[in-house]
C-alpha cells in the first residue's frame, strides 16, 4: 500500500516546497509533482511536516486512568497532530524504576498511535530525598529526567543527579517552583488575585529557582531543560544563559501563549494550571521568546483532570489543562507562525532536545513517514475532545489552524473526517 | 438582579433600594408579629460549607420573618463528608424544591460556581477572602442610619486586609456610596496589589486617627495563614489595636465598626466594643433587615 499526501506546502530539507509527498512502508519514498499512489490525501491549503513532538504529557497511566491513559491519550495526540509524546514520570507509582518505565513505553507501542516517549523521575517517587533508579530508567530508554509535578528543591540532590547524568549524556528537566513562595497559591500573584482574595503565586517563584538550576548547569555541565515557562523574568535568564554558552533549552505552553491572569477574573477553574497565568507583559515576552528562539520548544504540559474533578471552587480545584488536541491551533493563532518556525518549534527543537531520532526531520526521501498535514487557514472552534478529560481553556475558543491528517510510521493515526471550509 | 454573588460594580441606586427595602423591614422586625407573608411557600437553603453560626442565623431568621421555609445544609454531617462534589450537593438541594440558596464557603468563588449549575438565585454569603456582599450592605445601613449618609465619610479600615472578604466587599460599597476608604496594615495584611481597588493605603494608624469619621476594625484570620505576616499578636495589638487612648484621638463624632467576631484586647480593647461609639451591636441589628431585603428582591419581590 502506497499512500500520497497531494500538493501541500511540504518542509524539506530545503526549504518549503509545492510537491507531491509518497509514502511506502514507513517512510517517504518520494517527493515531486503529479506522483501517483493506492490512495490519497488532499493536502491543498495545508503545511506537510514532520509530525509533532509533544515534550510534556501527562498520560496519567498508571495509577490515574479515570482522568486519562495511555491509549486514550495516544488517540488524543494523533488527533493533534503528534506522532510523539514525552511520557511525564508523575504516575503513581511514579516513573522512578526500568520496570516502570518499561511498562509505560510498552502501553504505547501496544495503542500503536504515536511514539510514547518516557521521561524518567530523577528522584525516587519525586520526593526529592534521594536519586531514583537512573541507570535502570536509562536502559529502558529514558533521555529526560524530572521530577515534574514537584520541583526538585534540594540543591545538593539536584547537583548529585546533574554530575550523575551530565556524563551519559542525560538531561536534567526542572518543574521551577520555589514552593515557600508558592504555597497557598492558586494563580498568578497581582492585581487580579489580589481582587479576588485568591493566594499569588509570585513570578519570583520560577525565576528563583530557575537562577539556581542555572548556576547548578555552569558547575556541572548537563543538559538542562527549563519546563513550561511562564514570565518575562525567565526568558530574559534563558536569553542570557544561552548567550553565556550553557547547554539549556526551554518549552512554553500553548495557554502560556494564549491566555492571562485576567481570565481567571471568571472563577473558572478551566484557567487553573502551574505555572499560572501570567500578566500580559510575561505573555508577550513569551510570544517573543517562542518567535525568536530564545524559547526553543511549544509544549503542551497536558494534564487530564475528570470533570467532576474540575466541579469545584477555583481554589479547591486541581491544577493543569488537556492540551494536545488544540497546541497546533493554539500556537498558530496566538503566534502566526511561517511554516519553518511552526515546525521547529512544535516538532524539530523538541526531537532534538528529546533525543528522537526519528522525529523532527525534514521531509525527505528514505526518511521516516511521522507526519503531519496542518491547514493553517482554517477556522475552527473545538466542542469536545477525543481525550478522557475536557479541562481545556480552549473549548468554544476560535482558532484558527487545523490538524487535517497525522501519519505515524506510514500508517494514518487521525484524519479530521469534517468537510473542509 | 438575578443573584448576589459579588458589591464589586454594584450601582449606588441599587445599593441605596436595597437599603431603603432594608429600612422598611427594620419597621417590619418592631411589630408585635414580626413576619409577613412575603415569601410564604418559597424555601430558602442555607448552605454554610465553611463554620459559621451568626451569619447564617441571621440569614434564617430573615428568611423565616419573611415566611419562607428553611433547609439547613450541614456539610460536616452531610454526603459533603462522604466526598460528594460541590456541583452534586448544590443539584441535589435545587431537586428538593429549594427556591434560593445562600451560599457560604472557605473556597473564593463557591458562589459563583453554584450559580453557574443552578436555575434559582444565589446568595454569596462569603467565599474565601474574596467577598462577603450582605456584610457590606450591612455595614452601608448602619452607617447611613447613624450620619443619614455615607456621602464624605473618610473610613479607615484597619487590620487582616489582605485575608478579609469583608475588606474586599466594603471598598466597594462605601466607595460606590460616597465615602472614602484608607486600608490600615502592614505589607503582609494588605494585598499585594492595591490597583484594582478605588482605596489608598498606609501602614501607620496614628496619623489616620483625627482624620477618621470611621474606624473599621478586622480580625487577624490566622486559618488563613494571616499569623504568618505577623511578629506576634500581642506587637499587632500594640501597633493596630484600637484602645480607649486611641478612641479619643478621633474626631468627636466618629464611630467603630467591626464584622465580629470580635477579639477582645486584639484588635480592640474590651472597653472600646462597649463604648456608645461602637456601632457594633448595630451592625447586628440591621442585619436581619438587609438580609431580609436581599432574599426578598431575589425572589422578585418588589414594595
Amino acid at each position: 500500500m502506497s499512500l500520497l499526501i497531494r500538493g501541500g506546502l511540504v518542509l524539506t530539507g530545503s526549504g518549503m516546497v509545492n510537491a507531491d509527498v509518497l509514502v511506502e512502508g514507513d517512510g517517504v519514498t518520494a517527493i515531486g509533482l503529479d506522483l501517483q499512489a493506492d490512495s490519497e490525501i488532499d493536502a491543498s491549503g495545508c503545511w506537510v511536516g514532520p509530525g509533532l513532538v509533544d515534550l510534556h504529557t501527562h498520560l496519567r497511566q498508571p495509577g490515574f486512568e479515570w482522568k486519562e491513559d495511555i491509549a486514550s491519550g495516544s488517540r488524543a495526540a494523533a488527533a493533534g497532530g503528534y506522532t510523539a509524546v514525552l511520557a511525564m514520570p508523575n504516575t503513581e507509582p511514579a516513573v522512578d524504576s526500568g520496570a516502570v518505565a518499561r511498562f509505560v513505553a510498552s502501553e504505547g507501542r501496544s495503542a500503536g498511535l504515536c511514539e510514547v516517549a518516557v521521561a524518567g523521575a530523577i528522584s525516587a517517587g519525586r520526593n526529592g530525598e534521594y536519586l531514583a533508579h537512573l541507570d535502570e530508567l536509562w536502559e529502558a530508554g529514558a533521555r529526560i529526567f524530572t521530577d515534574d509535578g514537584n520541583c526538585l528543591a534540594n540543591s545538593g540532590l539536584l547537583r548529585a543527579a546533574m554530575e550523575y547524568l551530565a556524563g551519559r549524556g542525560g538531561v536534567i528537566a526542572q518543574h521551577c517552583e520555589d514552593t515557600g513562595l508558592s504555597d497557598g497559591g492558586h494563580m498568578h500573584e497581582g492585581a487580579v488575585s489580589s481582587l479576588l482574595g485568591i493566594g499569588g503565586i509570585p513570578a519570583l517563584a520560577e525565576e528563583s529557582i530557575l537562577a539556581r538550576d542555572l548556576a547548578l548547569v555552569r558547575l556541572t555541565g548537563v543538559a538542562y531543560h527549563a519546563m513550561h515557562l511562564s514570565t518575562a523574568g525567565s526568558v530574559d535568564l534563558i536569553a542570557r544563559a544561552k548567550a553565556e554558552g550553557l547547554p539549556v533549552t526551554a518549552e512554553a505552553t500553548p495557554h502560556h501563549l494564549t491566555f492571562d491572569d485576567a481570565t481567571v477574573r471568571s472563577l473558572d477553574p478551566t484557567y487553573k494550571m502551574y505555572p499560572p497565568l501570567r500578566g500580559i507583559a510575561d505573555l508577550e515576552a513569551l510570544r517573543s521568546g517562542v518567535a525568536g528562539g530564545v524559547i526553543d520548544a511549544v509544549a503542551t504540559d497536558h494534564a487530564p483532570h475528570a470533570p467532576h474533578e474540575c466541579e469545584v471552587p477555583f481554589e479547591e480545584a486541581p491544577r493543569g489543562v488537556i492540551g494536545l488536541e488544540t497546541a497546533a491551533a493554539a500556537v498558530n493563532t496566538a503566534l502566526s507562525p511561517t511554516p519553518e518556525v511552526f515546525f521547529d518549534r512544535m516538532s524539530t527543537a523538541p526531537a532534538r532536545i528529546a533525543r528522537l531520532q526519528r522525529h523532527g526531520l525534514p521531509v525527505e526521501p528514505g526518511g521516516p513517514a511521522n507526519l503531519v498535514v496542518f491547514a493553517p487557514g482554517q477556522d475552527w472552534i473545538p466542542v469536545s475532545f477525543i481525550s478522557k478529560s475536557a479541562n481545556s481553556p480552549f473549548l468554544g475558543a476560535e482558532l484558527r489552524g487545523r490538524v487535517m491528517h497525522t501519519i505515524w510510521e506510514g500508517k494514518v493515526t487521525h484524519s479530521t473526517v469534517e468537510a473542509r471550509a | 438582579m438575578s443573584h448576589l454573588l459579588t458589591v464589586e460594580g454594584l450601582p449606588r441606586e441599587e445599593i441605596e433600594e436595597i437599603l431603603d427595602t432594608a429600612e422598611s423591614f427594620m419597621e417590619v422586625l418592631e411589630r408585635d408579629i414580626p413576619k409577613v407573608p412575603a415569601l410564604r411557600g418559597s424555601t430558602v437553603a442555607t448552605m454554610f460549607f465553611e463554620a459559621s453560626t451568626r451569619t447564617r442565623l441571621s440569614f434564617e431568621r430573615a428568611a423565616k420573618a419573611l415566611s419562607a421555609d428553611v433547609m439547613t445544609f450541614n456539610p460536616g454531617t452531610s454526603s459533603v463528608s462522604k466526598g460528594e462534589s460541590l456541583k452534586d450537593t448544590a443539584l441535589t438541594l435545587q431537586a428538593m424544591g429549594c427556591n434560593l440558596m445562600v451560599v457560604r464557603h472557605q473556597a473564593v468563588g463557591a458562589a459563583h460556581r453554584i450559580a453557574e449549575w443552578v436555575d434559582c438565585p444565589v446568595v454569596n454569603a462569603g467565599d474565601g477572602a474574596h467577598q462577603h456582599p450582605t456584610q457590606a450592605l450591612i455595614d452601608c445601613l448602619a452607617l447611613r442610619r447613624r450620619f443619614g449618609k455615607l456621602d464624605g465619610l473618610r473610613v479607615s479600615v484597619v487590620g487582616d486586609i489582605r485575608h478579609s472578604r469583608v475588606a474586599r466587599s466594603d471598598a466597594f460599597a462605601f466607595t460606590a456610596m460616597g465615602a472614602s476608604v484608607t486600608w490600615v496594615a502592614p505589607a503582609t495584611l494588605l494585598p499585594p496589589s492595591l490597583e484594582m481597588f478605588p482605596v489608598t493605603a498606609t501602614a501607620d494608624l496614628e496619623p489616620q486617627l483625627p482624620d477618621s469619621d470611621v474606624i473599621y476594625l478586622l480580625r487577624v484570620q490566622s486559618e488563613r495563614g494571616a499569623t504568618s505576616g505577623l511578629p506576634s499578636s500581642s506587637e499587632f495589638a500594640a501597633r493596630y489595636g484600637m484602645d480607649l487612648d486611641r478612641l479619643a484621638r478621633l474626631p468627636s463624632e466618629a464611630v467603630v465598626m467591626h464584622p465580629g467576631p470580635i477579639n477582645r484586647g486584639v484588635e480592640l480593647a474590651g472597653a472600646v466594643a462597649d463604648d456608645p461609639r461602637s456601632l457594633i451591636v448595630e451592625q447586628v441589628g440591621v442585619g436581619v433587615a438587609v438580609r431580609m431585603a436581599v432574599l426578598f428582591r431575589l425572589s422578585g419581590g418588589q414594595l
